[in-house]
């Protein structure tokens, strides 16, 4: 089923938009990923999953106002749709039974070796 | 606002991301990219600067790159596309007529394809050779009685003559003389190979590729040079420098370097090995001595940088003429100033064979146009019959036009239209025409006799199809893009619009030019195999079945020849053995100098002669007219001559068996008087197109060739093991190698075999095609009327009236064609056939046959249409309405 598809870093900066909530727009998620996650966001994967979950359905956007840091350029806020929580909910289930399907024995045993 | 103005991120990035960020989100990732920066900053401008510019870069990827400018090119793009659509589903409607269409246009362009391949080939000889605009061969003229006779033959001094006076125009003089076939032999093999020996330049001048060694081979007078192929069936694929190997089983000579074998289309393509020169005057001393009177050794010159060939022609002229003018032996032959000239590397296949006049004889050059014509006219076969379907189908399309129009389609869209769907034919018809040449040219190249291969690597070859494309597509497609789209849009919807008769004249008159064409070529292939065959069945005045000739390539066919000939006859399968001095299939020296009772002292006589064993006779079967043979047993037959019928009749002499002829020659050392013992008839040695040479027969010199007569009754497969089993006992040195007089005798025909299969071959193709055309063209004139036919039937006609009807009118268009073709063929063969000497009468035979055979082809292909739609039921063609 590939109803709802959501890649690893798609599904870390969708969580990151919900997290942000009002104020998810590129840099701050860039920088709320950075702070949280430790790992390095360039802005070229940022903005291709952003535009990819928008073309998608997952994410909405709206301009914000233009700040003098940003020399007069607009800043775009997201949200996620209702169809992104979908595909969210959808994730993490999908998550969660996989991990109840592995049987015990085989994470202690990984645990111990 | 200086400060924010001053912290902006480098100009040049910046601009390189607006202009490939897609607009919609250029804004605020920018937005993002300068806040970032300016946060940066902190951490010292560079930095910052680097990471900016790393982060341009990255962002460089397809979701964020603007999408192409589709939209700016969507009107033609999928014009062009709909065009090929509508063009395949066309094709794909009319399965019959597309594989006429497409199978007929690709085996035109196959087939001008191959011969383009062929003239390409043919053109381009020697061009192997890096230096070929600059290499030469020395020639030289005399002019006498009004005649120009061109030798390119010349002396030993002359050697001296151009290094010395003519250094300076000349970078290369390389002499070239001997070899032919040598026994090449190492402990445990012996190989028969053609071979020469040339002057130490030689390897620069033809620009050799040595595989192994340098190109300092030659001047060591025992190396020897051998070609790729040779040192490997010698030695295996190792570096074999330094190893030695024996010639004609007696001398030693170190290999000094192998060069990569020559192609196919290069004079020099069947050298095996190359000896030094100097080794050849040390193994001729008598050359040394040789003055301006003997020719037999051939120049080749490379002239000096800088210098045309013209100019270095020009520059040499005089070299024979100045050096001899003042020596006392050659005073006789100042009269017939004697003048040197070059004749360029690039002409010596096609260009080098001169006439009476010192011209070059166009024979070879027009063949390569003759067969260049027939790839023209084959293709323009096929183009005429895409023409000819196309338009045929127009009205089925004019409705289509009409539409079209009626909706707005401009007459130049139309056009557009059909042009793409002819490049759409020509383009498929182009990639089975290279599959098909792919399958068959290994088979042309048996044919031709050449080795060529699809150039498919060249982008020449792909120029060159291109153009030949487009060409094609717009020849096959002119007709009925302008013809087709320039019907009125009313008049076709409304079904006033009439195709009269005027419609169909231009695809008549191609109809007949299609088959003038084609009956033209199997007329043409008729009368070239008549010659042959008539040729062929030339009486050749002597016995050429089971006749071997053995070059005596070995002292012991001397000093053991009585061994040779006793040991051969006890074999009980030869019945004769005697020498001669060259082959009998060819004519191997003239000379002049004779004189007789009753000689025109003018008259300077030239004939071509042939010293013979006292065998000679008995060996080959040749039959007297007069007189007798040489005999071993009459001492006095050394002074004998025997001629031929042709000779008696050059000399006009009666009774000649008696006479005596005195010869006064120095190359033959000969100052006496012979006496004529013997006419013969005429013995064809030369080439058979043309009349049998005046020739004279004696028993004088040295023969270098050895004659062997197998019994008739024996087959060659009984009789040649035992014949080899005594050379190989008598001789062991060199492996046993024998030529068969009627095989060499059919090798003469070679070319004209070759030329007339290849005519051939194409003159069935152009057949073949047009008959498709024609096939195509029945099939719609008997759909079209298919009504009339029904209408016709229902009222009584009968089957055979209504075939009548049907294939009455192409009948009537090859009657036209054949009309045309006769005279037009008759004009081009009468000239053609007369510059053999020897040639049939063209009888009126070949072009009735030819007539006949193109009329009752295209009965069969119209019939199989006509008699079927003849035969089908009114009800069926007349219900649907």
């Amino acid at each position: 089923m590939k109803k709802y598809q959501l890649g690893e870093f798609e599904e870390i900066v969708i969580l990151t938009v919900g997290i942000l909530y009002n104020d998810a727009c590129g840099i701050s998620i860039k920088k709320e990923i950075e702070t949280r996650l430790k790992r390095k966001v360039s802005m070229g994967a940022l903005h291709t999953a952003l535009k990819r979950m928008e073309d998608k359905g997952y994410l909405r956007s709206r301009d914000g106002e233009g700040t003098e840091e940003r020399a007069g350029r607009p800043k775009k806020y997201f949200e996620i749709t209702a169809l992104g929580k979908k595909a969210m909910e959808y994730s993490k289930n999908t998550r969660n039974e996989l991990w109840s399907a592995i049987p015990k024995v085989a994470l202690q045993m990984k645990f111990q070796g | 606002m200086k400060p924010s103005e001053k912290r902006m991120p480098p100009a040049i990035p910046l601009k390189f991301f607006r202009w490939y960020c897609n607009p919609q989100m250029r804004d605020h990732i920018e937005g993002d990219l300068i806040e970032l920066y300016r946060e940066r900053l902190a951490e010292g401008k560079f930095l910052a600067d680097v990471r900016f510019m790393i982060d341009v870069v990255l962002l460089c990827r397809s979701g964020i790159i603007k999408r192409g400018r589709k939209r700016q090119h969507i009107n033609t793009y999928g014009m062009y596309k709909s065009y090929f659509k509508i063009g395949w589903r066309n094709l794909a409607k009319n399965k019959g007529y597309s594989v006429i269409n497409i199978g007929g246009l690709a085996l035109g362009i196959a087939v001008a394809m191959m011969i383009g391949l062929w003239v390409a080939d043919e053109l381009t000889f020697n061009h192997y050779h890096a230096n070929y605009p600059g290499v030469a061969q020395v020639k030289k003229e005399l002019k006498w009685e009004g005649k120009t006779y061109t030798n390119t033959y010349l002396q030993y001094p002359l050697i001296n003559e151009l290094k010395t006076t003519y250094g300076a125009d000349l970078k290369y003089v390389v002499p070239q003389m001997g070899g032919g076939e040598t026994v090449l032999s190492t402990a445990d093999k012996k190989l028969t190979k053609r071979g020469t020996f040339m002057g130490e330049d030689m390897i620069d001048m033809f620009s050799l590729k040595m595989r192994y060694g340098n190109r300092d081979a030659l001047k060591d007078i025992n190396a020897i040079i051998v070609s790729n192929s040779t040192a490997i069936a010698l030695f295996g694929d190792i570096d074999p420098v330094g190893k030695i190997i024996k010639l004609n089983g007696t001398r030693d000579v170190t290999i000094n370097g192998v060069y990569e074998d020559l192609p196919n289309n290069s004079t020099f393509h069947d050298l095996d090995f190359v000896g030094p020169w100097a080794a050849h005057e040390r193994d001729n001393a008598w050359m040394l001595n040789a003055n301006w009177e003997n020719h037999f050794l051939a120049i080749y010159v490379q002239v000096g940088d800088g210098l045309t060939l013209e100019q270095a022609a020009a520059k040499i002229e005089p070299a024979e003429y100045n050096a001899t003018r003042n020596l006392g032996y050659m005073k006789e032959s100042m009269k017939y100033n004697a003048r040197n000239s070059l004749i360029p590397m690039n002409d010596w296949h096609l260009r080098s064979n001169f006439d009476d006049q010192g011209k070059v004889e166009a024979g070879p050059v027009e063949l390569i146009w003759f067969i260049g014509a027939i790839g023209v006219f084959v293709l323009l076969l096929a183009c005429i019959n895409f023409m000819n379907l196309s338009t045929a189908r127009s009205e089925k399309r004019a409705k289509e036009v009409g539409i079209r129009k009626s909706i707005g389609s401009v007459r130049s869209e139309l056009i557009k239209q059909f042009f793409s769907e002819s490049y759409l034919v020509v383009i498929l018809a182009f990639i089975i025409a290279l599959a098909i040449d792919y399958m068959f040219l290994p088979a042309f190249n048996q044919l031709s006799g050449k080795e060529m291969t699809l150039p498919i690597g060249k982008p020449l070859f792909w120029m060159a199809s291109l153009a030949f494309l487009f060409v094609t597509g717009l020849m096959a497609g002119s007709y009925p893009a302008l013809y087709l789209s320039s019907f009125n849009a009313v008049s076709i919807l409304r079904k006033t619009y009439r195709t009269g008769k005027l419609n169909s004249l231009p695809r008549k008159v191609l109809v007949v030019v299609q088959f003038t064409v084609s009956v033209i070529l199997i007329a043409s292939t008729g009368i070239i195999y008549n010659q042959l065959m008539f040729v062929k069945d030339r009486p050749v005045g002597y016995d050429r079945e089971g006749l071997l000739m053995i070059n005596k390539n070995h002292r012991f066919f001397d000093e053991k020849a009585d061994a040779i000939r006793s040991e051969l006859l006890s074999t009980g399968v030869v019945s004769e053995v005697a020498e001669s001095g060259g082959d009998v299939t060819s004519v191997w020296s003239g000379n002049g100098g004779f004189s007789w009772e009753g000689k025109d002292p003018l008259f300077e006589a030239s004939f071509a002669t042939l010293n013979v064993g006292s065998d000679f006779g008995r060996a080959v079967g040749w039959k007297f007219v007069d007189g007798r043979g040489f005999s071993r047993d009459i001492k006095s037959d050394t002074g004998a001559f025997v001629l031929n019928e042709a000779a008696v009749k050059y000399m006009n002499i009666k009774d000649p068996v008696g006479k005596v002829v005195h010869w006064e020659n120095n190359a033959w050392n000969s100052h006496y008087d012979y006496k004529i013992v013997g006419v013969i008839k005429d013995m064809l040695m030369d080439s058979p197109f043309e009349e049998v040479q005046p020739t004279i027969y004696f028993t004088k010199g040295y023969k270098n060739v050895l004659l062997v007569r197998i019994t008739p009754g024996n087959t060659l497969v009984e009789a040649l093991p035992k014949i080899e089993k005594v050379f190989n006992a008598i001789i062991p040195d060199i492996p046993f190698s024998a030529r068969f007089a009627d095989t060499e005798f059919a090798a003469k025909f070679k070319t004209e075999e070759r030329i007339g299969k290849l005519a051939g071959t194409f003159a069935c193709l152009a057949i073949l095609i047009s008959c498709l055309g024609l096939f195509g063209l029945a099939a719609y004139v008997a759909e079209q009327r298919t009504k009339e036919i029904g209408i016709r039937k229902v009222l009584g006609a009968t089957v055979a009236g209504l075939w009548g009807m049907l294939s009455g009118e192409f009948i009537v268009l090859v009657t036209i064609s054949c009309a045309l073709a006769i005279p037009i063929s008759w004009y081009i063969l009468d000239e053609s056939i007369d510059k053999y000497k020897y040639h049939t009468a063209i009888g009126w035979q070949i072009f009735a046959l030819s007539a006949g055979g193109a009329i009752l082809i295209t009965i069969a292909t119209v019939s199989l249409q006509a008699v079927k739609a003849a035969l089908a039921n009114p009800v069926n063609s007349l219900r649907s309405e």
